[in-house]
């Protein structure tokens, strides 16, 4: 059986739930291998948890010196499946590092990227994704003609897991990075706490203009921790500088696709819909009975948030 | 410093946005079309640091004859001339293949900077521009909300999930902008006058020494298998707070189990 690669994501020396999820997809359409770029101090704790995950081959690169921007994991990946030989697909999780090395990685390859992928399966043979277009308004499978597809995914996608792999083969990698390389000065991690994040999430929870202020956002900030779900905003919350950009739901910023999106204060402008109409369950809170956000919640009430929120938060703590 | 800004035309997304249900290809009849927003931004960094360094900005499009409007948008900002790729066998070209097109392309403008958005609005893979950084063997930097340049280094701040980076690449390199980056700057009446009058150069594949197997629909890697319009969301029921909304909203995530 061919195998299937997933980089693996890692934060602090664990993995990141999203890799699991890859292990899982991948598992779909190979054999599970992952390709680790770490610390070689984390390295063992780090081969473990992938075999849990499903990993039946962990292919490990230590990272180059000088803190090049991603130059590492796209010399690891490569060598990855020059090592490998019969490699049926390269599962990428879609963020902005991994949208970059899947671009890059495809043109060395000379095969395609599946774009924003949310399902994949094997077809005749064939790795054949699904993707939704504008927003999910489409919802459109593709397939790759040439070459080893390089797919990047949409985390929170899929439930199933990998079989656990009890010892996973270890192949090293030797990497370094080509000049001439970005370099990463200084990094800055936004404080999130313990909310998961955005992609992530099985609830979001939404403020829109209608918040009105930097301030008034624990108001969304205490809902999304009852439900331990992530905080999102819309653009328009972003612009008023009243949330951080990192956070904006929408066309121009994330998108999600949750079990439950709440949305306080959002009209629901076609751009934001756009990065939340997939979710499960929608809903909305807006003084605006007009506001199109409507049209698309599972539950809507017209009314000022800064009432209906408290109430709904004091009423799911209780639960 | 010479910079190539690389615009797109793409469906107002104000717009219902739509496939074709034979290919799953954009209909590019059922909306207007406009260029990308993020473009315009892109442009407007690339004049900034015209203005700040000296040299011109060259806009450059792929796509079909009337993509020579957002050409014509971004000549107006100011660019000081444009390049219009256009040739039938591009028609259904996906990124990688689109990518070696813009990069024979760009070869030829040998430029300083190459700026992009940070992804359309149509596509939405945002792999173009490292595709393209891979091809001409540039350093990329992606999803900058602001950047500077010193000499022949530039420095930029990426924002990613969770946080930002200060990241300093060497020039040449591609650069692609998220919407943090500038205000674009409206047109003034000269500047729109004036962008009749500039340059717009057309270039088909045998002018780049493209391979027509190589793009287009039937030359790309990626192929559609067949797709499906979701059925449109409905709303749900909308009720008017009396007070209790709060309590009610929590009853029905509850017992739909949801929460």
């Amino acid at each position: 059986m061919p195998q299937a690669l997933v980089l693996a994501v890692t934060a602090d020396g664990a993995l990141r739930p999203v890799t699991a999820e890859l292990l899982a997809a991948a598992a779909r359409v190979g054999d599970p291998a992952a390709v680790l770029v770490c610390d070689p101090a984390e390295r063992d704790t780090l081969v473990t948890a992938l075999g849990a995950a499903g990993a039946t081959t962990v292919l490990v690169a230590a990272p180059p010196a000088g803190a090049p921007l991603l130059t590492g994991e796209l010399a690891a990946l490569t060598a990855a499946v020059t090592a490998t030989g019969d490699v049926s697909a390269v599962l990428i999780e879609s963020t902005f590092d991994g949208r970059e090395l899947a671009g890059r990685l495809a043109v060395r390859l000379d095969s395609g990227v599946l774009a924003e992928s949310t399902d994949v399966e094997l077809l005749d043979g064939q790795v054949v994704v699904t993707q939704p277009a504008f927003g999910g308004a489409y919802s459109v499978r593709w397939t790759t003609t040439r070459g080893v597809p390089v797919i990047t995914w949409r985390g929170n996608s899929i439930e199933d897991t990998a079989a656990p792999a009890d010892a996973p083969a270890v192949v090293e990698l030797t990497v370094e990075a080509p000049a001439p390389a970005p370099t990463v000065l200084e990094e800055h991690h936004e404080p999130v706490g313990d909310r998961p994040e955005l992609t992530a999430a099985s609830v979001v929870v939404s403020g829109g203009r209608g918040v009105g202020s930097a301030e008034k956002f624990t108001v969304v900030e205490q809902l999304a921790d009852t439900v331990g779900g992530a905080v999102g905003a819309s653009r328009a919350a972003v612009d008023a500088g009243f949330y951080p950009a990192q956070f904006q739901v929408g066309q121009t910023g994330t998108s999600v696709s949750p079990q439950v999106y709440i949305a306080l204060g959002i009209s629901g402008a076609i751009q934001h819909r756009a990065g939340m109409q997939t979710s499960k369950t929608i809903v909305a809170v807006n003084k605006d009975p007009d506001a199109p956000i409507f049209e698309i919640a599972d539950f809507g009430v017209v009314g000022d948030l800064f009432t209906v929120a408290p109430q709904l938060t004091e009423a799911l703590a209780e639960r | 410093m010479d910079i190539a800004v690389l615009i797109k035309q793409v469906p107002d997304t104000y717009g219902e946005r739509r496939l074709h249900e034979t290919d799953w290809s954009l209909d590019r009849a059922a909306t207007d079309a406009v260029i990308d927003e993020i473009d315009t931004r892109g442009v407007e960094l690339a004049l900034t640091l015209t203005e700040q360094h000296g040299g011109e900005v060259t806009a450059v499009t792929m796509g079909p004859d009337g993509a020579t409007d957002a050409l014509r948008k971004a000549l107006a900002m100011g660019a000081a001339k444009a390049v219009h790729i256009t040739d039938p066998a591009l028609a259904g070209s996906d990124a990688v293949a689109t990518s070696a097109v813009l990069a024979a392309a760009l070869r030829q403008l040998d430029v300083d900077l190459i700026v992009t958005g940070n992804e359309s609005t149509d596509g939405r893979s945002a792999a173009v521009p490292a595709m393209l950084a891979e091809r001409l063997g540039l350093p990329a930097v992606t999803s900058v909300r602001a950047l500077t340049v010193d000499g022949d280094t530039l420095t930029a701040e990426r924002v990613v999930e969770g946080g930002w980076a200060r990241i300093q690449a060497p020039l040449p390199a591609v650069v692609s902008v998220n919407e943090k980056i500038a205000e674009p700057r409206y047109p003034n009446f000269k500047g729109i006058m004036s962008a009749k009058k500039k340059p717009v150069t057309t270039l088909t594949l045998a002018d780049l020494g493209v391979d027509a197997d190589r793009v287009g629909a039937a030359g790309s890697a990626t192929r559609a298998v067949d797709g499906a319009p979701r059925p449109p969301r409905t709303g749900g029921h909308t009720i008017t707070d009396d007070g209790s909304a709060g309590a009610q909203a929590a009853r029905y995530l509850i017992e739909r189990k949801v929460l």
